[in-house]
């Protein structure tokens, strides 16, 4: 109970460790990864040195866990449950989805969420074929692997994150065909001198992605969305065009494009299970948090993409309010983070503004066909949903989910939750986000964790769901 | 490192995810679905969508993008639903 407890090794997460750390508190890091740094700062898995290299500009970048940090890699946190005084954190630590894994139990008095987000795939006719990525997928592989997802590329979506995965993949050896924003262009927003923009580090950054793309001949085109992808095995080709405002496609802009692989995205969506279980407060589909990063719960901090899209610099500021004040908590003599706490006032003007500026409109819905699966995992079409709202008068995630089957697979509706969500006109973002176990086990898993847990009835716990083992 | 895929030797190397190994191995397609039969590979690469299910040495739902590889590693394709062998 007396270490601060952070899950997530991303920006967020490592400054949270990082700021309680340097108030003399013991600290526990978990991070599903095997080296830290989360999705920004994914680091080359085939060197063996300890180095967060996302780009250029960080090129130099070390991160040394402080002494007084138990960093816990290769940890699924699948669940959060209160206690007296605190938290419980359950974690299966070992190879990915191996049964050897084996379980191990934090509790603290104050916990501090990183989780993250992940990137929001809009669907597609054609979307499940495989060739078609997700932007962070093409982004890891190339980042974190030295490998293109294809050979022609088409990246597709919205927002200035499209600038960084292609000029990744452009490092990788890919050639990009094109780039397609479904939004005004990136590179207008960031010429635009004034308002939120002012001061942005990040608009150098970006600025430096839209030159290799210019270097490379990479066309950018505004007001564009992959609308099909096309192949028997995989993907061959693509169908672009041209969006009105709210991205109805115009008709008879549609083009063919030679292409082996797709990579789309559009913004993120935070990934909110532990904070549901912890009974952390929403508001806007984001954990709603106070200026120490406190969220409606006692002793649960949230920082990062958690609380909004935002981008690493506000995720690594909001981690370090958040770990000052989880070493507060734990007794530590700490300041007002002044610094910080004006970094992450400046960093979530500038997220309200790229919110603003590129968010998904309605029209994607023009984009599905009747027989488009919405849902991957248990391949539910969208006239399977359709006709779960119309003929049984479904308005809510619970019963759209039983009656359609969306969301019922094994990603438990992290991809398809909020398009079907917005599909049926359900108007809550985080409708699917609720997630009891909070990343997919083995059974034997949950059965090895219900026979730690529960000394008290040793005969039924050795006999779980009544199966003899 | 030996690594084999479908029973043939690949190149791989320490540190590579099995999805990084299939992918720079030109295998984009290592499952199939469970209604369908429909093929699918990687998609979201960070461990969320769990479309990338392959079968490691007879444990299938192994996520290829999360899993590293480890010498002498028998990968093999995804047919729907499989049972642990």
């Amino acid at each position: 109970m007396s270490r601060v407890v952070v899950v997530g090794g991303g920006p967020a997460g490592m400054a949270a460790a990082e700021a309680a750390a340097s108030r003399g508190v013991e600290v526990v890091l978990i991070d599903a990864a095997p080296k830290l740094g989360g999705q920004y700062h994914r680091q080359d898995g085939l060197s063996s040195e300890d180095r967060l290299a996302p780009s250029a500009a960080h090129a130099d970048r070390r991160w040394t866990s402080p002494e007084n940090v138990e960093h816990v890699p290769d940890a699924s946190a699948w669940a959060v449950e209160a206690v007296d005084g605190g938290h419980r954190v359950h974690v299966r630590v070992g190879l990915a989805d191996d049964p050897s894994r084996e379980g191990r139990v934090f509790a603290t008095r104050a916990l501090v969420l990183a989780t993250g987000a992940y990137d929001r795939a809009l669907p597609f006719p054609g979307w499940d074929l495989p060739g078609v990525f997700t932007a962070g997928a093409a982004q890891a592989l190339a980042k974190g692997q030295g490998v293109a997802v294809g050979d022609r590329v088409v990246v597709g979506g919205t927002g200035p994150f499209l600038l960084p995965v292609a000029s990744s993949l452009v490092g990788v050896g890919a050639r990009v065909v094109e780039v397609a924003e479904a939004n005004a262009a990136v590179t207008g927003w960031l010429s635009r001198p004034t308002g939120a923009m002012a001061g942005w580090s990040k608009a150098g950054e970006l600025a430096r992605y839209a030159g290799v793309l210019a270097r490379h001949g990479v066309p950018y085109r505004s007001r564009t969305a992959v609308l099909a992808a096309h192949g028997a095995e995989s993907v061959e080709s693509v169908t672009v065009a041209r969006l009105d405002r709210d991205w109805s496609p115009v008709p008879g802009t549609e083009r063919r494009v030679e292409a082996d692989a797709v990579a789309v995205g559009f913004g993120f969506t935070p990934q909110l299970e532990l904070a549901l279980a912890a009974r952390c407060r929403l508001e806007d589909g984001f954990v709603a948090v106070d200026a120490a990063q406190g969220t409606s719960v006692d002793g649960v901090f949230a920082a990062g993409e958690l609380t909004g899209i935002g981008g690493a610099d506000l995720a690594a500021a909001e981690g370090a309010v958040a770990g000052f004040a989880a070493a507060k908590r734990l007794g530590a003599v700490v300041e007002a983070p002044l610094r910080a706490m004006s970094r992450v006032r400046a960093g979530r003007r500038f997220a309200r503004a790229l919110a603003a500026a590129y968010p998904v409109r309605s029209g994607w819905q023009d984009w599905l066909r009747d027989d488009t699966v919405v849902c991957r995992c248990e391949e539910v079409a969208k006239r399977a949903l359709y006709r779960a709202v119309d003929e049984r008068d479904v308005g809510a995630a619970g019963p759209l989910k039983l009656v359609s089957g969306a969301g019922l697979g094994l990603c438990q509706g992290r991809i398809c939750g909020r398009n079907a969500a917005e599909l049926a006109g359900l108007d809550d973002p985080a409708a699917f986000a609720k997630r009891p176990i909070a990343v997919p086990l083995r059974l034997s898993e949950l059965a090895e964790e219900s026979r730690a847990e529960a000394p008290v009835d040793a005969e039924a716990a050795a006999r779980p769901f009544g199966i003899d083992r | 490192m030996r690594v084999t895929w479908d029973g043939r030797e690949v190149e791989a190397r320490p540190g590579q995810t099995v999805a990084g190994v299939l992918i720079a191995n030109g295998v984009r397609s290592w499952r199939t679905t469970r209604a369908e039969g429909r093929p699918r590979g990687l998609f979201c690469g960070i461990g969320v969508c769990f479309d990338c299910l392959v079968r490691v040495n007879g444990v299938p739902d192994v996520r290829a993008c999360q899993r590293l590889v480890a010498d002498g590693d028998d990968i093999r394709p995804q047919r729907g639903a499989e049972l642990p062998s």
